[in-house]
């Protein structure tokens, strides 16, 4: 089997603005299809429309820029067409969220295997800075210059909502997670979300601040990873706890909270409730932002379903092409 | 007992079936044409069906008709006006009246006109056929629902309520008396279709023949019955086919003839619908069904099948049309192959859900953003939904662009005899596809310099690997450009494509040679257009008749055969959007019109009547 190398994934010089999160993202995009091995010519990368929908154009995989919040569904006649196809669906916020919502909850209700990439700076970029459904409630852009009086959605949320059976998290420059979980995506079989968070330099600079450093992330973020305990902080000295209906953060060693008390991360769990708790933790009410893959459960995949039922269809009916076909009819013969 | 009637020889007959939507009307009506279909007799049937599921029982709401027109010689059109009327109840015979020739026959079941049926469907009085101005001579007047439980009760088998069920048969049964149907062919085809469930087929059977004999016993005071025979047998194998099933078989032949999976992303929107129920039976033949979230899914799904390498459609009606236009573009612009089927119906908007219109035209052609070239086929005929279909998909594989193919609520529910193609007859499909040569060379763009058409390269394929999007592109490199004289270039290669697309040129039927009037139509009109230009040659004019089924492009003679004739006439129902149209492609055509817009199929006499007035 041929090895393949990130420059064979790669093509053209991106145009996004220097210090975008999309450059970084791309990098680690190209690096774990090279590990992962599947040629480019079984690979298809679909996107929307949006900054981020441009990358299609920089891989030198089969490939299709499409139209506004449409990339799922297109991906889904791909995948179910030619199941054999690595689909990986590129949307932004703003494409995956507010006008391909509707597409987006579906792929995962049906758990069709695709890998959506869901590019998250909570703006509009291509149009030049306005809210997003992921932009915090009062947030001040072009369209919302008094703030804005609605409240985003949370993509785990509203995955887990839809049924989704896999969401894993990233910072965009955080390079090796991002590389771990879109591996992860490609090998979890169904519908994956995997939700980057990422700065616009431009319209949205600083959304994710605390944890767009190394250090910042060691305080600011906890990884989680399955069968381990839920513990960061510089030296791991913080942990998790479940308490009463929620989580809480302990710090080891106090209050008589030793190691065994924390919690240990089950993402292959199939009640969610314990990952959406992870999936929603926020700095704002103290608590670290969870990354890697947060919820991993599997389940059968809406193509092998639709090409195994038309299988067991075949092995059933006497007809299989269409003069067979026709003779199922009621039929008369016109004599001379 | 009196003598035995006389029997009389018909050239045609339409009886119309009417009820509540659910007293079996359509069965009734289907096992009547079949029947006739059976001996040899030409047929067409419509069905007129209300968009309420189930309207409360014996309302005028909730009325449905199930008309049937069977012939010595070919049939065009299920028939303006019925020579029977099957009324089951007295909201059937208050709505459906209208649709009856004067001198015709009604055949009614009285025990469905007691005071509360008529109270419902709003008479006045309880003399019901003075009220509507009938001849009781011209009723058969018929205690049915009575009769029907004297013959079933002795059996035990149903409840009061499945015995009412089958008062449909009885009705059926009156009507295969008064046309010498042979009832053993009705018993057939219950045994049939009841194959499962045989008491069921014994009490439908048994009712059958108790209208039968009630009809030759009683006369049912007709003063003679009648006998269709056929003329002009065009030997071969028949089946009853819809529209919407014969654009389904199309697609499946398509399919198969290319070697390609067939992909239908649809959402289920009247009267289209019956297009994903068909083809979602028949995974056995490998066709992939997906019922999308929602329209724009359905086509944009539909998008990345086609991308994918399937023979991708998607199926809906004019507000889902609205829709899809955004991804109908995508697949314009990334030139893949894509059929699109609108069965039209009464609009704006939600419109006229169960009824007829040719109203979507113009949306088809023109409906989406920036310069968006698209082949627009409209089939003629439920048969004809089959060749239509079938060419739809040969044109979009062969020129890599999405096809529009305009059915409608009148030709996609109705039915006629459909004399069973081979595949080998069928002409052959050969998708544009990229050769061996272009591999590690390959870019999406380049043409062929004759036809226009990029090459097709599916993934999967090492060395094709190229990227699609809805930005404009350079024509050599496939990369994306916004260069002036390249979009200009692009534009126009889009146009040529299309328009180099051959289609058969269209054929003048009736006086070719010498006629004072053209009738010009497209689609589903064909029936009754031609039926009026028979009526109107009969009385002594000289009437050609040219019914377009390639829209878009134009057949090459559409130019010559428009300008040869003295007077034209462009009749649609719409407000003249194809002849807008042709006005458009033909420099200094100015023709007459003739528009309706009433959901309803158009009626011979009245179109006999206006193009007479044309005529003078």
């Amino acid at each position: 089997m041929k090895q393949y190398t990130f420059q064979d994934y790669k093509k053209g010089q991106p145009r996004w603005c220097p210090g975008c999160g999309d450059h970084f993202f791309l990098a680690s995009l190209h690096k774990a299809m090279a590990e992962l091995g599947v040629p480019p010519y079984q690979t298809a990368v679909i996107s929307g429309i949006g900054c981020s929908s441009r990358l299609p154009y920089y891989m030198n995989t089969y490939a299709m820029q499409t139209i506004h919040g449409r990339a799922a569904a297109i991906a889904t006649g791909a995948k179910v067409v030619n199941p054999a196809l690595a689909v990986w669906q590129i949307s932004g916020d703003g494409d995956g969220l507010a006008i391909g919502g509707n597409h987006f909850i579906h792929a995962m209700r049906r758990n069709i295997d695709l890998n959506m990439i869901l590019l998250n700076n909570r703006i509009y970029g291509l149009t030049k800075g306005q809210y997003s459904p992921t932009s915090p409630r009062g947030f001040v852009s072009k369209s919302s210059p008094y703030g804005t009086v609605e409240d985003p959605f949370r993509p785990a949320e509203l995955c887990f909502g839809a049924r989704g059976r896999f969401f894993a998290r990233s910072v965009a420059n955080d390079g090796p997670e991002t590389v771990e979980i879109l591996k992860a995506a490609y090998q979890h079989k169904g519908a994956s979300v995997c939700e980057i968070l990422q700065h616009c330099v431009i319209f949205n600079n600083g959304a994710y601040d605390p944890i767009y450093t190394k250090e910042g992330r060691k305080k600011n973020a906890i990884y989680v990873r399955h069968g381990e305990k839920l513990v960061f902080g510089e030296n791991n000295e913080y942990g998790l706890m479940q308490e009463g209906f929620g989580l809480k953060v302990v710090k080891i060693g106090e209050n008589g909270v030793t190691l065994d008390d924390i919690l240990v991360h089950d993402a292959h769990c199939e009640d969610n409730t314990l990952q959406l708790k992870l999936a929603m933790m926020d700095n704002e009410h103290g608590y670290p932002i969870a990354l890697g893959v947060i919820r991993d459960v599997e389940a059968p995949t809406y193509d092998v379903c639709v090409n195994e039922q038309i299988d067991e269809v075949k092995a059933k009916k006497s007809y299989h092409c269409f003069e067979e076909l026709l003779e199922t009819n009621d039929i008369w013969e016109v004599k001379e | 007992m009196s003598k035995q009637p006389i029997v009389k020889e018909l050239e045609q007959v339409v009886v119309r079936f009417s009820g509540d939507s659910g007293d079996g009307m359509q069965l009734a009506g289907n096992i009547f044409s079949t029947v006739s279909a059976t001996v040899g007799n030409s047929i067409s049937t419509f069905p007129d069906y209300p968009a309420d599921i189930r309207a409360p029982q014996g309302s005028l709401t909730g009325v449905s008709g199930f008309q049937v027109h069977i012939g010595a010689e070919k049939v065009y059109t299920p028939g303006d006006q019925c020579d029977v009327l099957v009324a089951m109840n007295a909201a059937a015979l208050k709505t459906q009246y209208r649709y009856a020739k004067p001198q015709a026959t009604i055949i009614i079941d009285t025990d469905a006109f007691g005071p509360n049926d008529l109270k419902k469907a709003q008479f006045d009085s309880d003399d019901y056929l003075l009220e509507m101005g009938i001849d009781p001579d011209r009723v058969v007047a018929c205690p049915i629902t009575k009769m029907v439980k004297e013959v079933l009760t002795p059996l035990g088998t149903l409840d009061n309520k499945s015995m009412l069920k089958c008062r449909n048969m009885f009705a059926l049964g009156i009507v295969c008396w008064l046309f010498n149907r042979d009832v053993a062919l009705v018993e057939n085809f219950l045994k049939e279709k009841f194959v499962k469930k045989p008491q069921l087929a014994e009490a439908n059977i048994k009712v059958v023949n108790a209208g039968y004999d009630y009809g030759a016993n009683t006369h049912a005071s007709v003063p003679a019955t009648y006998r269709i025979e056929t003329k002009h047998k065009v030997p071969g194998r028949y089946m009853d086919i819809t529209g919407n099933k014969a654009t389904v078989y199309g697609l499946i032949a398509a399919a198969e003839k290319a070697g390609l999976k067939l992909y239908l992303g649809s959402y289920p929107i009247t009267p289209a619908t019956d297009i994903l129920h068909e083809l979602s039976k028949h995974k056995s033949c490998g066709a992939i069904t997906v019922q999308c979230e929602d329209e724009i899914s359905g086509c944009a799904s539909a998008v990345g099948a086609a991308f994918a390498g399937a023979l991708a459609v998607t199926s809906t009606s004019g507000p889902g049309l609205c829709l899809k236009s955004e991804a109908i573009n995508l697949a314009v612009i990334d030139e893949l192959p894509l059929v699109v089927i609108d069965v039209q119906r009464g609009g704006p908007s939600t419109g006229l859900p169960t009824k007829s219109e040719q109203t979507d035209l113009l949306q088809a052609l023109y409906g989406r953003n920036g310069e968006s070239p698209m082949p627009v086929i409209a089939a003629t005929s439920p048969t004809n939904c089959f060749e239509s279909a079938y060419m739809a998909c040969k044109m979009a594989l062969e020129h890599l662009t999405p096809v529009v193919l305009l059915t409608d609520a009148f030709i996609a529910n109705g039915s006629a005899a459909w004399r069973l193609p081979s595949l080998g007859d069928l002409s052959e499909i050969h998708p544009h596809y990229a050769p061996d040569e272009q591999k590690y060379k390959y870019t999406p763009y380049k043409r062929d310099t004759a036809s226009h058409v990029r090459y097709w390269a599916i993934p999967g394929q090492e060395g094709f690997e190229h990227i699609l999007g809805g930005l404009e592109k350079d024509g050599e490199t496939g990369a994306i450009s916004t260069e002036p004289e390249n979009h200009n270039k692009m534009v126009k290669e889009r146009y040529a494509k299309i328009q180099a697309i051959p289609v058969p040129d269209v054929e003048v039927e009736g006086d070719k040679d010498d006629a004072e009037l053209l009738i010009v139509g497209f689609g589903s009109t064909y029936g009754h257009l031609y039926s009026a230009m028979e009526e109107l040659r009969k009385k002594g004019h000289k009437v050609a008749l040219a019914q377009f089924q390639y829209i878009n492009p134009l057949p090459r003679n559409t130019q010559e055969v428009l300008m040869k004739y003295p007077k034209v006439v462009v009749a649609e129902q719409n407000l003249g959007q194809f002849r807008a149209y042709l006005r458009i492609r033909i420099n200094g055509f100015s023709p007459y019109k003739f528009n309706q817009v009433k959901g309803q199929p158009f009626q011979i006499h009245e179109l006999v009547q206006a193009f007479e007035e044309i005529l003078k």
